[in-house]
């Protein structure tokens, strides 16, 4: 690692800090790290701790100042190897843009199941809506970007691709992102505890059903 | 348990209380009262702790009955406060019989009025809250004519309030304080001019997620786009049009525009309690 690992922290009104990395990998080993160090009581007393593409954000500190230059001079440790079994969603490929997704990446869509299938994922962020996770773990060269005109509703379940992510939206609600297919797995529920199926830091796979 | 039953539901009326906060990384908002002192008073006065919930109307009020006598009161943006008809006092607990209508009117200064019962609203909690998040969805659908809330037990005596904090409504316009940063650098040197120098004014497009302003805008010198970060309460978010955005307690939890500055939540009472027209300038200072 170059020294390009040391953080940089930028102040957030008076009780956050905003600490920024340089690629989306870093930004998870870093919230990893905090959680780790707060686990340990290594932190000062901290009410939200909120990861983003390449942020982790400290809300709710007393003396932001201090940690803030604490957490400038240290490196970020590489995220460790995950153990433990991943999350599996079972997942039926037939999203109503399988086909556009199929002639981007050059596959059919039994092709596109497999891939997709294939990889493992990790919720890099949560956002957008209570229980979305922002999944990172798509090669780059399957890519695709976000429709030219989002839906105005698409049904809960569904599993979609944009950028650099993978996701599955947890109830119905408008959004932009090519849909390849949808799991019957409840992503939220608020009588369950953990409300939230996934949240930063959780491994997924998704398996292909019927 | 007791309950109310609700007459007239007003233009936007929910329950509230003091948010969930420590939800942020799975995409929940803190959410809450936007006026917390006003919500913290009406609690005092009708011997609540702090966490129970009231209701927050808009701008017309609300009229409920209690299907037993219940002590309640009225906070916030100052309104005439009627049971059955004849006037009570607003700012004060007041004896609401069985049966009988508490009228809140409409502001007649400020936007948002807080209805506190003893015992509070005790709709059942979500993830520890029993506000209604308007972003999330999270909560108790706001109310409508016909619906019924449970009421809780009274704890304790009501206060006898003889002087109590108030702060007044915002007058002659809002003044806010903006801390700078994280991303002030994203912006030409003159924006900390422009916002000092105001002309702003609260956009009728405001709600509980933001206040929108209406006027001048900043001019960004960085282009790119900016990755999804952590967003605070009282951030001011600069969308594509340059027009400031202070986000309130139903901001989303990520957000894609730079934050040029943070409103201190002290000064977020009086920003909750502006109405759509209300001069704005910050003030802005140097983290």
């Amino acid at each position: 690692m170059s020294a390009a690992a040391e953080p940089r922290v930028l102040p957030v009104g008076r009780h956050a800090l905003l600490v920024e990395v340089d690629t989306a990998e870093r930004a998870q080993a870093l919230h990893a790290e905090l959680l780790r160090r707060r686990a340990a009581g290594e932190l000062p007393p901290v009410r939200e701790i909120v990861p983003a593409a390449r942020t982790v954000l400290l809300d709710g500190l007393d003396d932001p100042g201090a940690l803030a230059a604490d957490l400038a001079g240290r490196p970020v440790p590489p995220l460790a190897t995950a153990d433990g079994e991943p999350v599996v969603l079972p997942v039926r490929y037939d999203g109503p843009d399988l086909a556009e997704v199929a002639a981007l990446w050059g596959v059919d869509g039994d092709e596109v199941a497999r891939i997709h299938s294939g990889l493992e994922f990790r919720v890099a962020f949560c956002g957008f809506a209570p229980g979305f996770g922002y999944l990172t773990g798509l090669p780059e060269r399957l890519r695709v970007p976000r429709r030219a005109t989002p839906r105005t509703a698409v049904p809960a379940g569904s599993v979609g691709l944009a950028g650099p992510y993978t996701g599955v939206y947890p109830r119905s609600s408008p959004g932009g992102w090519q849909l390849i297919g949808r799991t019957d797995a409840v992503l939220w529920d608020t009588g369950r505890e953990p409300a939230a199926l996934l949240a930063p830091g959780t491994r997924v796979r998704f398996e292909v059903c019927g | 348990m007791s309950g109310l039953s609700v007459v007239r539901a007003g233009a936007l009326t929910t329950v509230q209380d003091l948010g969930r906060p420590g939800h942020a990384h799975l995409g929940v908002g803190r959410s809450g009262a936007l006026d917390g002192p006003a919500h913290r008073l009406a609690n005092r006065l009708t011997g609540n702790p702090a966490d129970l919930a009231t209701l927050e109307t808009t701008l017309d009020g609300c009229a409920v009955r209690p299907d037993t006598a219940v002590t309640a009161a009225v906070t916030g943006a100052p309104c005439p406060v009627r049971i059955d008809g004849r006037p009570v006092a607003w700012g004060a607990a007041v004896r609401v019989p069985a049966g009988s209508v508490l009228d809140v009117g409409r502001a007649t200064g400020g936007l948002r009025s807080y209805v506190a019962f003893a015992g509070g609203v005790a709709v059942p909690p979500v993830l520890g809250s029993r506000s209604r998040d308007l972003l999330s969805g999270l909560g108790p659908e706001p109310l409508a004519a016909g619906h019924t809330l449970p009421l809780g037990a009274p704890r304790g005596p009501s206060t006898g309030a003889d002087a109590f904090p108030w702060p007044a409504p915002p007058v002659t316009g809002l003044v806010l304080p903006l801390v700078l940063g994280p991303r002030d650098d994203w912006f030409a040197d003159d924006a900390p001019r422009v916002l000092a120098r105001g002309g702003f004014t609260v956009s009728s497009a405001s709600n509980r997620i933001g206040l929108r302003t209406d006027g001048p805008s900043l001019t960004r010198v960085e282009d790119g786009e900016l990755p999804s970060e952590g967003m605070v309460l009282g951030a001011v978010q600069v969308p594509p049009d340059g027009r400031p955005v202070v986000f309130l307690a139903d901001h989303p939890t990520t957000g894609g525009y730079p934050v040029i500055g943070v409103v201190p939540e002290a000064a977020l009472a009086a920003a909750a309690q502006a109405v759509p027209g209300t001069p704005v300038r910050f003030v802005p200072v140097r983290a």
